[in-house]
């Protein structure tokens, strides 16, 4: 079987789009970067791949609210062959801004729970290396994590809040939660968790269990040498959770 | 005229924390118990209820926790205040709305943000009106109204002015200087001679537009006069010596002497080019944005970070990562010491500081290195340094446009905002400049430039231009008239693409508006189409001709019409004078202070303690290459003294190293110390950084005062000559610099305000191998601990004195040539994999240093030292504590001959230094928290 193609978007403002197609490539797939503009004008078109990764960045400089303004163009432009996509078994993947325009563009978390990704408990940007832990056994690119991951948040709106998080935890929609340094809960205290996300919670995945938002980076912790703490413990790679969303294609 | 509609949305977010307005109102003693902020958004076009009522749900609320209403429904709790921005000041939000309202088909035509404060609280008319100028709006760039403000919406029918004629002819100096002042053109009057010579051999008067693209040309900013200028300096003895350019004879002279093999391209162009590795260079810069971030600290600072990220961009590079360092005034300045026209220092700080983060964090280029220092000097004109770096295949930024290429302009269209930019940051600020300055200062697209930087990297990949530059200061005049410098140009102003009409010809000539480069293209049809792919704007404007002439049309109104040769070379060269320089130190008074408190306090020091929290506001880790982050150790909030990034794409096996050095409390008593001083500090943290320290390439940044007063040209003669012999010593060639005068403030009695000489040196160094580089904080319990360099510094200029508030004499760190001995030393050590963490003694000295270390490592100190005061807070060059297993003591004690052996890591959270002792908390709460302790030093016996 040949690798998996990975789709990433890049809008006016993405920049972590290169950061993105590194962890897919050493996941194992090839990507390609495409302007929207190219994919508006059918240039190049979804089912040309098998996979969608939205990256991280400030599309078009966050106005309006980060992500909204792509997760127009996302639910405008391409509504349909989004949900085809989806249909087909195709996986979706969202990270810091690309999990806000999936959430505003209505794909996750999908159903009647309303959410948003609001401004930050502390209210400003924050740079900061925090720990990921793995608790859906529904999505595709969790379930089979093994241990908890550790890679960077960097985000001023990443703050999770929903109107109904208890139905999104009894259908096992919370894909990661922030956890403290040895993995145990956080429980919403600061710097653990970084924004003040209701329950901690860090990313979740659709009822299919196919597409997967999340605030952090692990995107940036693909490689042992980018860990902070090199030299000092090992363990946190994120390169799983990557290799978890080519082999949910090539299953 | 159509219809407008205002939306105030609210509240803001969730209970976030108040970091905002009521706090600082407090600040100022404003009784207002709570302001609450809403958004507010001003629509021009002719929608319905239901349509408004679309827009607001799909664009500008949340679902959850927000709601929305019509602006002329009053808000019945408090007092209104509206605030809005200017006319032609970017509004990056307003422009979004009106794409995205009319992509969901709704006819708005223009669009607006503002926001209303309703605020609560007893307030009279002049406190209402203290509040909405100190702390809910700058009037640089917005307006406010109490109740609502009217939208400002440019007039898209003003008509266009056309260009004029200035008469020189006849004019004699006080006339020339009349014409200089009204038009704020800043010029010399030799200068204006010059010009009123030349016009009057053409035979004509100059136009507005010509007259003003010379002064931006032949500005301090662009022409670098003083550095350029024929100086004589007054000797002790009473004789003289000449100076042929400061530049030329201490820098770019001493460059081309050491001829390092690893530097491509020192002094031209927007920016330095030193190899990296086999197949890749990197481009290094480091610029400032001093009086903008003054007025405007917001914009001033984002703007700084855009135009250094758009010099690398000028040498076609990628932007990898980007540099700032801050020098405010004291935080917790008495307000009511605030000269008029100067912001508080505070709030400087927090906006110099959001404007810096969001820049980067928006064009995603790591922030990974900076400082932040403290000095009343700098509480009427703070200093921002931003650098930036870049990576670029070896060979592939070309510089040479050809006749008959085409001029294609990239970005932004052009606003009446940064007119002027150039002449305004040559001249000495008072309490007026904000108001006659305003249209100088702007606020940043970073989108844009996102932008800018995808498609130029794609048609420099793709060979498609033959130069580039960006448009700074000056805009297209700058950056065309720099690349016809020797073939000449013909442009057609019609073609640049304009924000609203009504722009006087010569403010389209000059806008600085940010986000802009120039390339010249033979065929220029590819990059257009490259640009519509990146959604980034794009112009054909001209061509470069081969007629060595500068010639720019308005239709068929001609603008200017100037020989390349007068323009570039026609400036009189400045004569200038420097006096003597008296660097006679007093004796050292000597006093005993308790050791503890003074440690204390000094790791609670404005310019010593912790700058994390601000760190954290800035993206460090974007681009997946940072290595050694600004902050790291076991918690990630101890201080690493170098960084290294390893710049995505290439190997992976190399890194580059970055270190910073800068010292106001030297530089105002000795600058030629503080030269060296401040090389040397950027050295030691390269060569932590695991950098190799003989290949090392330097930026230089000078900020000083008004450089037409000897005693301050003086001190910059002493500064760049000691750059000149630290250079040799080292090997390491400067290979590009800036120089930021007239920092200064002139009160409304004349008396001048200049900022502390300040020199900000950036090192650059690779590192090439990545397994070796130390980490940050002491490792392992049980290692010993070694002292490189003497035990005892100096103490005049120290932050010891300057914690007691006196300078008590005695010497300032001296040029200390063994320290590059055993720079090479220590990294030849370092290369051998003997050191596990080191950190390099600085500002406070060995005291300061151990306690940083070993916070970092959360890990404790046993050090033997002698308990003096040189001993634990003297300053000085090339001087290390480094851990080293005790394994490998006879290895590194070979390496570093001089180093001696000073103690161990200890398991207890504790540092020692004989009878001195404190535990990791104390620093945490003096260092991490800042907060000094209960009582301040003071001088034992109380004489000082």
């Amino acid at each position: 079987m040949s690798a998996p193609r990975v789709l990433i978007p890049v809008a006016l403002g993405t920049n972590r789009d290169g950061d993105l197609a590194t962890a897919f490539q050493l996941a194992g797939a090839e990507t390609e970067q495409v302007p929207l503009t190219a994919l508006r004008n059918g240039e190049r078109r979804l089912d040309d791949f098998q996979m969608l990764a939205i990256p991280g960045g400030f599309s078009y400089g966050d106005a309006l609210g980060a992500g909204r303004l792509l997760g127009l163009d996302l639910a405008g432009w391409f509504g349909d062959q989004l949900r085809e996509a989806a249909a087909g078994g195709m996986p979706i993947f969202g990270v810091c801004n690309g999990f806000q325009a999936l959430v505003r563009a209505g794909l996750l978390p999908g159903n009647s729970a309303k959410a948003v990704l609001t401004a930050n408990e502390s209210s400003h940007f924050e740079c900061r290396w925090v720990t990921l832990a793995p608790t859906s056994l529904k999505s595709v690119w969790v379930s089979g994590l093994k241990e908890p991951l550790r890679c960077p948040v960097a985000h001023g709106e990443g703050r999770f809040v929903s109107d109904d998080l208890a139905a999104l935890e009894a259908n096992d929609q919370i894909a990661f939660r922030y956890a403290n340094d040895g993995g145990g809960s956080a429980r919403g205290a600061y710097p653990a968790n970084p924004n003040g996300s209701a329950g901690d919670v860090a990313g979740v995945c659709d009822e299919s269990g196919l597409v997967l938002g999340l605030m952090p980076h692990p995107e940036d912790h693909v490689l042992s040498r980018q860990d902070p703490l090199r030299g000092r413990t090992t363990g946190g790679l994120c390169l799983p959770l990557f290799e978890a969303g080519v082999q949910a294609v090539s299953s | 005229m159509e219809n407008t509609h205002a939306i105030v949305v609210g509240p803001g977010h969730l209970d976030v924390a108040d970091h905002g307005p009521t706090a600082s109102a407090r600040m100022f003693d404003i009784p207002a118990d709570q302001i609450t902020e809403y958004q507010l958004f001003h629509l021009q076009g002719d929608l319905s209820e239901a349509q408004l009522t679309e827009l607001a749900n799909r664009l500008l609320v949340d679902p959850v926790g927000q709601w929305w209403m019509p602006g002329s429904d009053q808000m019945v709790d408090g007092l209104v205040i509206e605030t809005g921005l200017r006319p032609g000041v970017t509004d990056r939000e307003g422009a979004e709305l009106v794409r995205s309202a009319n992509e969901l088909g709704l006819p708005v035509t223009a669009a607006t943000v503002g926001r209303r404060w309703v605020v609560q609280g007893d307030l009279s008319d002049a406190q209402v009106d203290e509040l909405s100028q100190r702390v809910l709006h700058n009037d640089v760039i917005e307006r406010w109204a109490v109740g609502s403000l009217p939208p400002a919406f440019a007039d898209r029918s003003a008509a266009t002015p056309r260009t004029t004629t200035v008469v020189l002819d006849g004019l004699d100096a006080e006339g020339l200087a009349g014409v200089n002042k009204r038009r704020r053109l800043g010029l010399d009057p030799e200068e204006m001679v010059a010009i009123q010579r030349h016009f009057a051999e053409v035979g004509r008067a100059p136009t507005d537009a010509e007259l003003e693209m010379l002064a931006q040309t032949w500005s301090e900013h662009c022409a670098h006069k003083t550095f350029r200028a024929r100086i004589t300096v007054e000797q002790p003895d009473g004789g003289t010596e000449v100076i042929d350019g400061l530049m030329k004879t201490f820098l770019r002279n001493t460059t081309d002497e050491i001829n390092a093999s690893w530097v491509h391209s020192a002094f031209v162009d927007n920016a330095g080019i030193v190899a990296f590795e086999d197949g890749w260079d990197v481009a290094i810069k480091a610029e400032t944005h001093n009086h903008p971030s003054a007025l405007e600290p917001f914009g001033g600072a984002n703007t700084g970070v855009g135009g250094v990220v758009r010099d690398i961009l000028g040498v076609s590079a990628k932007p990898i990562a980007v540099t700032d360092v801050l020098c405010f005034g004291p935080e917790d300045l008495d307000p009511d010491h605030l000269p008029d026209g100067v912001l508080h220092p505070q709030r400087i700080r927090d906006g110099v500081i959001a404007g810096v983060g969001d820049y980067g964090n928006k064009i995603g280029v790591p922030n990974i290195a900076g400082a932040i220092v403290h000095d009343p000097s700098y509480t009427t004109t703070p200093l921002v340094f931003a650098g930036c770096f870049g990576l670029l295949p070896t060979g592939s930024n070309p510089t040479s446009a050809q006749p008959g290429d085409a001029i294609v302009v990239f970005g932004g269209a052009v606003g009446r905002d940064g007119v002027g930019g150039a002449t305004f940051s040559s001249q000495t600020m008072g309490a007026e400049t904000a108001e006659v300055a305003g249209s100088s200062v702007q606020i940043g697209d970073p989108i844009v430039e996102k932008g800018l930087i995808d498609v130029v990297l794609a048609a420099r990949d793709a060979g498609l231009y033959t130069a580039i530059t960006d448009c700074g200061a000056g805009g297209l005049s700058s950056a065309i008239g720099e690349m016809a410098e020797v073939l000449g140009a013909e442009v057609d102003l019609q073609l640049v693409p304009r924000k609203y009409p009504g722009l006087a010809p010569w403010e389209v000539w000059l806008s600085e508006a940010q986000e802009r480069m120039v390339v010249a293209a033979p065929d220029p049809a590819p990059l257009l189409e490259l640009a519509e792919r990146w959604s980034v704007g794009a112009a054909v404007v001209g061509r470069f001709t081969g007629d060595g002439r500068i010639v720019v049309n308005d239709g068929s109104d001609g603008l200017i019409d100037l020989s390349c040769e007068f323009l570039h070379d026609g400036r009189p060269q400045r004569e200038m004078f420097a006096a003597a320089l008296d660097l006679h130190r007093p004796e050292r008074h000597h006093v005993s202070v308790d050791h503890k408190t003074m440690l204390l306090a000094l790791l609670a020091h404005p310019s010593i303690r912790s700058n994390e929290a601000v760190v954290r506001t800035y993206d460090h880790e974007v681009l997946g290459g940072t290595l050694v982050r600004p902050y790291a150790g076991v918690a990630g909030d101890g201080a690493a003294d170098g960084t290294v990034v390893i710049p995505p794409g290439t190997s992976g096996t190399r890194g580059m190293a970055l270190g910073i050095g800068i010292n106001a409390l030297i530089g105002r008593l000795d600058p030629a110390a503080m030269a060296w001083h401040v090389i040397d500090e950027a050295v030691r943290n390269v060569v932590i950084a695991g950098a190799d320290p003989r290949e090392l390439s330097l930026l230089d940044n000078f900020a000083w005062g008004d450089p037409t007063d000897p005693a301050t040209l003086a001190e910059i003669v002493a500064a760049c000559r000691v750059c000149r012999d630290a250079a040799l010593a080292l090997d390491a060639p400067f290979v590009s610099g800036k120089d930021s005068l007239y920092n200064v403030f002139v009160h409304p009695d004349g008396t001048a305000d200049p900022v502390a000489p300040t020199l900000v040196i950036t090192a650059f160094g690779i590192v090439k191998n990545l397994d070796v580089v130390p980490l940050t904080g002491v490792v392992e319990a049980g290692d010993d601990v070694w002292l490189v360099g003497s035990e005892a510094g100096a103490l005049g200029g120290s932050h010891f004195d300057n914690v007691l508030g006196s300078d008590l004499g005695g010497a300032v760190p001296a040029p200390d040539l063994g320290a590059i001995e055993r720079h090479h030393q220590l990294a030849d050590a370092i290369q051998a994999g003997l050191v596990r963490s080191a950190h390099d003694l600085s500002d406070g000295g060995l005291a300061v240093a151990a306690a940083e270390w070993a916070f970092a490592g959360r890990l404790g100190l046993a050090l033997n030292v002698d308990e003096t005061t040189e001993s634990l807070f003297g300053e000085g060059s090339g001087r290390y504590l480094v851990e080293v297993s005790p394994d490998d003591e006879a290895k590194f004690a070979q390496c570093v001959p001089s180093a001696v052996k000073i103690g161990v890591v200890l398991v207890d959270p504790v540092v020692v230094f004989g009878d001195l002792e404190v535990t990791l908390d104390d620093v945490g709460h003096a260092w991490r928290d800042g907060n000094a302790p209960l009582e301040s030093p003071t001088i034992n016996g109380g004489a000082a």
